[in-house]
């Protein structure tokens, strides 16, 4: 059975309040040279069938249910796989 | 006949109670809906309170999206029916893709929970007739994820179209865009705002009576 794995990352011009809560945690911690964090999800499905069709359904999915696309990028591979891009 | 106002309670549901409540106090007869059912129970109009739904999982609003009562709802308010989202309620209308945008985390990243002063920017909706235009009314906020964002195409559209309802007047709690605290629909009988009309309708409980206006505004829109 395939395993897809969907991340679903903010857009670049949505403002990441808690990636930049990470970035002052670090220099707190005294780590230097990490200039930005941005905070995303990682989503691991299971799917029936053939791995072209597992990517397809979780590609459909991910646009409707996984990520939100107002605000948020998914991208969609196969585990161990190359990594696709999924969405603009 | 009193008009008949469905509050839907969602499983992480808080504020449905004090919706009733405001329903009553503006002379409406409250009709409770839960988040399995399949039909409104021919109500007038629907609140979505405030509240965790499905404890916020994956989005704020994005589980409540799948319920079986919000496809009755979404199906209803494209038929005309006067749709309220207030807080979670807002959040679950624009993942339902009723209203344009989304919410996200506070800028600040705080919970906010303070009484606000909000403008009411157009009385031309289902909800907000029974306001002056520009009134300014002080209403509770109180939210970790109220952050209005849309796409700059929309932001130019619920401007142009004024569909911006209600705006912070004297602060911006969360880093809204346009500070914008609440908008409707293209038919200006869906709206969804932040902050809670429904905690101000009782002056022992209340920062003011300033939200009566909204349930009272809803029962004109149906007369």
């Amino acid at each position: 059975m395939p395993r897809v794995v969907v991340d679903v990352m903010p857009k670049p011009e949505i403002l990441d309040p808690q990636g930049e809560a990470i970035v002052s945690a670090l220099s707190t911690l005294g780590v230097s040279g990490v200039t930005s964090v941005r905070q995303g999800k990682r989503f691991e499905l299971d799917v029936d069938g053939d791995d072209q069709t597992a990517l397809e359904r979780a590609r459909d999915l991910a646009d409707r249910l996984l990520a939100n696309p107002v605000i948020e990028d998914f991208q969609v591979r196969l585990d161990g796989g190359p990594r696709e891009v999924g969405a603009q | 006949m009193s008009a008949r106002i469905g509050v839907v309670t969602f499983p992480g549901s808080l504020d449905d109670v004090d919706a009733h409540r405001a329903v009553r106090i503006a002379g409406a007869e409250p009709v409770a809906l839960w988040h399995g059912d399949h039909d409104l129970r021919g109500v007038d109009a629907v609140i979505l309170p405030g509240g965790f739904s499905y404890g916020d999982h994956l989005r704020a609003g994005a589980i409540a999206r799948f319920s079986p009562v919000m496809r009755e709802v979404v199906d209803a308010a494209r038929r005309g029916l006067p749709v309220l989202g207030i807080c979670n309620g807002f959040q679950v209308l624009c993942e339902a893709h009723l209203l344009p945008g989304a919410l996200t985390r506070n800028a600040g990243l705080h919970f906010v929970c303070r009484d606000m002063w909000l403008r009411v920017e157009t009385v031309r909706t289902a909800w907000t007739s029974g306001y002056e235009p520009g009134q300014e009314i002080l209403v509770p906020v109180k939210h970790g994820e109220g952050r209005y964002v849309a796409a700059a195409g929309t932001l130019a559209e619920l401007e142009a179209e004024e569909r911006v309802v209600f705006r912070y007047a004297r602060g911006n709690p969360n880093g809204s865009f346009h500070d914008i605290a609440g908008v409707c629909d293209a038919s200006r009988r869906v709206v969804g705002l932040m902050p809670h009309p429904e905690h101000a309708v009782d002056g022992l409980t209340g920062p003011s009576v300033d939200g009566v206006a909204l349930f009272l505004s809803v029962l004109t829109a149906h007369v």
